[in-house]
């Protein structure tokens, strides 16, 4: 073979088509070893060298160099890119069905009834309040008597509230979380700025609306110079914030023991007026047995059934569905809550 | 309080524009929930017309009586139509409803072709029209009724009835006359009240003759006055007039006689229960007294009623004549036969009306009203009105009064303009506070800058400046109060935000939910059967019963929350679940205390601290527990295959987790408690008392109830772990973990825990964890092989190979010491 420039540039083209025609990682060290290896034509030319005329020698050795390092950088291009084509071959056959159910963990949840507890009480937490929570089993001073309501009162009848044995114990399950409030009071000064939700009692049968155990939520302030513009706007806050931006409220006069004066209230809520729960000024009989000054003092109170809340709410309307403890009601709501 | 508007209209002019729903709006706005609206213009529509039967044909080959009437109602020709009732002769004035009407029920009338004969409409019946039960004949009006005239208002059936809710405190409102006033200032309406006086004159001008019943007033906490009116001459068979019996059966009461009819209309109409005894059957003097030496009476409901000896009573000189204020008794009951009436009107105490009415659970129209408070001035006035109306419309003659009374209180309430302004939080001024308490029938006096204000008579519930700010913001509405958040001071509100107890209740709980457990909200009732299927013993047997339970069967207070969550897991697997998680935190209740009932005290002022003191520790200690039930698979079964299979351990690894993140340290004990298996229960201990078990629940149980065999619980009293005080982060060390593994055997009663906590102590400081990574054996044999990895690291540098090998040892040898454990090599 004769070692000229059109020799040294033929060898180049050879192995630089081989190069490009190959098609697979093996079939390129084939053409490595044919091509750069120790019996390749520019190995071979190499070793020509020392057979030309001397002062040839460089200037082909360096043709030869040069054709030598193209060769190679075309190998090593050539490599890389036959080996991300193999790993991408090899990544798309580990491919799945990533739709398949994966369900392995059962899903747990809370009680959407603990879920609006909670919205109530960091509600109120964020304005100022504190939650407070007392027994369920309680004394029917704390439940009646301090609450002005008297002894032949209907709310007192075996009708209405659960009576323990021996009836002498003076113990009842507690028909609001009214209790808890005189609690407060009696164990705190004022300023009082308090929410009570809990566990209550009234001898109703469980139908689509009505359960003898449901849960309440109630509101007491205590403070200087309230007033019930003060409740109202409470409870306008309250409902906006639980039902929604522009849910209002509206009071309209009724009779509690221990409110005067005394309200319900209602709320507008899908274009109808829906009632929500009782309120009023804290009467001063009431304020007077905590032994608040009621020549300084003057309070609200309000109470709301949180079944209804929810049932209102989420649109439920079989009150069974939130008692009757079936996993795949609370599910709905999500473990912490939507 | 069922109120027909036509009769309310006698005590306001209602302008002619407003509507049904404009009044009930009324009734709302001043305080009175508006159970129901009873328009009749809406059920019956079209021409029915006051007809005079002209001729009767009666068509005979018939089964049943068919007649052929000739009706003049007023128009030019004769109208013809067919009927089937026979209670009526030619002369009479009926209610015809022409074609084109409808009657209630969507019945349309038309002409029609019918026993060959053209019925040109239909003669009606009080059933047909909706007014009543009776079809047994077609109405027959009274001879007054102008013919071709609308029929309805004739009957008075053209009146809507609204019928409104009347709150404890306003009881005055359980009278036409009383909503009337409340109406009229609702909708600024003036008030045309009727006059006492002229009335009680009119009266007392009668001449009296004839025998009078004395009365007596034997127990004065009874009664603070009655009225008795004597007549005779009374003829008990005249019927009622069409009017009266038509108002009171709007009310909703049934007429009886003409003596009761009158006696329920001016009750109706005025507020004041009235009774009417048959003179005849009062021996000597009537008086209010307690049953005391009284033992029994026979109600006009035929019930035969034992007497409490506190019971509030009308008797005379030998025996019981009423249950005073709430039902007269069977024997003075006025009969067809009666001629003498003692008409009585009292003011009795509302207590003690309430008592009698709940001793005997025997809830009337008197003692309803009587409870709520009837106006004390009112006797006078009712029994002279209803001695007129039986003067009128009985035939009676008045013999005169006997009257026993105790002159009124005067109370008077001292406010000012400003006073109620700042409770209700907007400015009213001294025109209006006067205008509004005088709507309400209140006299008022100035002061200076103050108002002495007389409530009016019917009002007791008024005593102070919030009963009379209640009275002014109503009477301008509620609607007029601001909206205003009120100003929490924040910095004196020091303990403000969730306590630590709350937070920890909810982080626990979310925990579970996390975890894949449902929470539930279960009844605290238990039955006496759940208990003993538990086995519950000791301190969880003691429970408190309710003593009138909703259900018999559960009667008792939960002691555990487990049978609560086991039963709700019972009842998701018996609606398809094959698998279910649960828990519940909530408060139990174990009747293991010494609890002394609190007494009375009195709410006029504070208690005093040992009164509070002896108040709260009447009420036991019910700690909050929080547990769970895990029935079935662990993980679910999928196309990947068969979830696992939940073990007594997976229970015992949610607790361990719930106290760790307490920051509670604890130990374990393997103990035999139910509902758990003899031999898969742990107990946790903190600061050596119990505070929580776990494990598998005994077999009995699960079969029992239906649950799968693998069905794990856990309970944890949440209120017995401590807050850790003063808790520090340790610092991280970055230095190499030497790791250390070593195999012992051990006999099987001795628990891992135990071999555990001695190698920790062996190896000392340096052991930064130890975790059991194997445990074996063999089949027949006492000894157990555990083997555990030791992980040891210094804070500061490497160990050394030599060094941890040495604590390995010192670990091994204080396993042995304390275990008895041999070290495998």
């Amino acid at each position: 073979m004769s070692l000229d420039n059109a020799g040294i540039e033929q060898i180049k083209a050879d192995a630089l088509s081989a190069i490009k025609a190959s098609q697979s990682l093996d079939e390129l060290r084939e053409v490595r070893i044919a091509h750069v290896g120790d019996r390749s034509p520019i190995a071979r030319a190499n070793q020509g060298l020392a057979e030309i005329e001397i002062e040839k020698r460089a200037a082909m050795g360096k043709l030869i160099g040069t054709a030598r390092a193209n060769i190679n950088q075309a190998f090593d291009d050539k490599e890389k890119e036959l080996t991300a084509l193999r790993d991408s071959r090899a990544l798309s056959n580990e491919r799945v069905d990533v739709t398949l159910a994966s369900n392995r963990n059962p899903r747990g949840a809370l009680h959407p009834l603990t879920l609006l507890t909670n919205e109530i009480s960091d509600l109120f937490v964020g304005m100022g309040y504190t939650v407070q929570e007392g027994p369920e089993l309680e004394a029917s001073w704390l439940n009646f008597d301090a609450l002005n309501i008297a002894e032949d009162h209907p709310a007192r009848t075996m009708q209405d509230t659960f009576f323990i044995e021996p009836l002498s114990s003076g113990l009842v399950m507690r028909t609001h979380t009214s209790p808890v409030q005189i609690r407060t009071m009696l164990e705190n000064k004022p300023p009082i700025y308090v929410i009570c939700p809990g566990r209550t009692y009234r001898a109703d049968e469980l139908d689509a609306t009505h359960t003898p155990v449901f849960n309440q939520v109630e509101g007491l302030v205590v403070d200087k110079g309230i007033t019930m513009a003060h409740l109202k706007g409470t409870l306008d806050h309250f409902a906006s914030k639980i039902f929604g931006p522009g849910v209002t409220t509206r009071i309209r006069p009724s009779f509690f023991p221990f409110t005067e004066p005394s309200a319900e209230v209602d709320f507008f809520y899908n274009g109808r007026w829906v009632e929500w729960g009782g309120c009023g000024m804290v009467n001063r009989k009431v304020l007077q047995a905590a032994g608040i000054d009621t020549d300084i003092y003057t309070g609200f109170a309000f109470g709301m059934g949180l079944e209804r809340t929810l049932m209102v709410k989420y649109g439920i309307t079989d009150m069974h569905d939130i008692v009757e403890g079936d996993v795949r009601f609370s599910r709905q709501f999500g473990s912490g809550g939507r | 309080m069922k109120l027909p508007l036509s009769w309310v209209s006698e005590f306001i002019e209602l302008p002619k524009t407003i509507s049904v729903a404009d009044i009930a709006a009324g009734f709302v706005k001043v305080g009175f929930e508006v159970e129901s609206i009873d328009n009749p213009a809406e059920k019956i529509k079209g021409p029915l017309l006051v007809g005079k039967v002209l001729n009767i044909e009666e068509l005979t080959g018939h089964k049943k009586p068919i007649r052929y009437v000739g009706l003049d109602c007023g128009e030019a020709k004769t109208r013809f139509v067919i009927c089937g009732a026979t209670n009526f002769v030619v002369g009479d004035l009926v209610v015809v409803a022409l074609p084109g009407a409808i009657l209630p029920g969507n019945f349309a009338i038309s002409a029609r072709e019918t026993y060959g004969k053209t019925s040109n409409g239909m003669i009606c019946s009080s059933k047909e029209l909706g007014l009543g039960d009776d079809h047994s004949g077609i109405i027959v009006l009274d001879g007054k009724a102008k013919i071709g005239s609308p029929a309805l208002k004739v009957l008075g059936a053209d009146d809507p009835i609204i019928d409104i809710a009347v709150n404890p405190d306003r009881g005055y409102a359980m009278s036409v006359r009383g909503a009337a006033r409340e109406l009229a200032m609702a909708l600024g309406l003036s008030f045309k009240d009727i006059s006492s006086r002229a009335l009680i004159t009119s009266l007392e001008k009668k001449k009296k003759r004839g025998k009078i019943t004395p009365v007596q007033i034997s127990d004065k906490t009874g009664a603070d006055q009655i009225y008795l009116r004597s007549l005779s001459n009374v003829d008990p068979l005249r019927p009622t007039p069409q009017w009266m019996a038509r108002r009171l059966s709007q009310a909703g009461m049934r007429p009886i006689s003409i003596a009761v009819d009158i006696t329920n209309y001016v009750m109706l109409e005025l507020g004041q229960p009235l009774h009417a005894f048959d003179s005849a059957k009062i021996s000597g003097t009537l008086r209010v007294a307690r049953a005391g030496k009284f033992t029994e009476l026979i109600t006009l409901d035929k019930v035969k009623r034992k007497l409490a000896k506190d019971n509030l009573l009308i008797t005379d000189d030998k025996k019981v004549l009423a249950l005073a204020g709430t039902m007269g008794g069977l024997d003075s009951e006025v009969s067809e036969f009666t001629v003498g009436i003692t008409l009585e009107a009292a003011h009795f105490d509302p207590m003690s009306i309430a008592r009698n009415s709940r001793s005997h659970i025997l809830s009337s129209e008197a003692s309803r009203r009587f409870e709520r408070g009837v106006d004390p001035s009112l006797a006078e006035l009712a029994s002279a009105r209803a001695a007129l109306l039986l003067i009128e419309y009985a035939g009676a003659i008045y013999n005169g009064s006997s009257v026993k009374k105790t002159p009124l209180k005067k109370r008077s309430i001292t406010i000012s303009a400003s006073e109620i302004s700042s409770l209700i939080g907007t400015i009213y001024s001294d025109k209006e506070i006067e205008k509004s308490l005088k709507a309400i029938g209140a006299s008022l006096r100035k002061s200076g800058k103050k108002w002495v204000v007389t409530p009016p008579s019917w009002r007791p519930d008024l005593n102070d400046l919030p009963d009379l700010a209640e009275e002014v913001a109503r009477f301008f509405g509620y609607d007029r109060i601001p909206s205003q958040l009120p100003p929490v001071k924040l910095a004196s509100n020091a303990n403000s935000g969730l306590t630590p107890m709350q937070k920890r209740r909810r982080s626990m709980s979310l925990k579970l939910a996390n975890r894949g457990l449902v929470e539930v909200h279960n009844y605290p009732f238990v039955s006496q059967s759940q208990m003993d299927l538990f086995g519950f013993t000791g301190d969880r047997a003691k429970t408190f019963k309710i003593a009138n339970p909703m259900s018999d069967e559960y009667p008792y207070l939960r002691t555990h929350l487990t049978p609560g969550l086991l039963a709700a897991a019972a009842r998701n697997i018996s609606r398809g679940e094959k698998s279910v998680a649960l828990f519940e935190s909530g408060a139990i209740f174990r009747n293991i205390e010494t609890l002394k009932p609190a007494g009375s005290v009195s709410v006029s002022k504070r208690p005093t601290e040992s009164q509070i003191k002896q108040i709260y520790q009447s009420v036991p200690k019910q700690p909050l527990h929080l547990a769970g039930v895990i029935a079935g698979e662990m993980t679910n079964s999928g196309w990947w295959g068969k979830g696992r299979v939940v073990e007594w351990s997976d229970a015992v690894d949610l607790v361990r987790e719930l106290i760790e993140d307490s920051g509670n340290d604890y130990s374990i004990e393997a103990v035999d408690l139910a509902p758990w298996h003899p031999g898969r229960c742990a107990e946790f201990r903190v600061d050596g008392k119990a505070v929580a078990h776990a494990g598998q629940i005994h077999p009995r149980v699960t079969s029992a109830l239906a649950l799968p065999d693998a069905t794990v619980a856990f309970a944890l009293i949440v209120d017995a772990l401590k807050f850790p005080d003063n808790f520090k982060a340790s610092p991280i060390s970055v230095m190499p973990a030497a790791i250390q593994d070593i195999s012992l055997f051990v006999d099987q009663k001795v628990p891992a825990e135990k071999v555990e906590a001695a190698l920790k102590e062996g190896a000392g400081e340096l052991l930064e964890s130890i975790a059991l990574f194997d445990r074996y054996q063999k089949e027949g044999e006492a000894q157990v092989s555990l083997a555990f990895s030791l992980v040891f690291r210094a804070s500061n540098r490497t160990l050394t190979s030599d060094e941890v090998s040495e604590l390995r040892s010192k670990a091994g040898a204080m396993a042995s010491k304390k275990c008895g454990a041999q070290i495998r090599t």
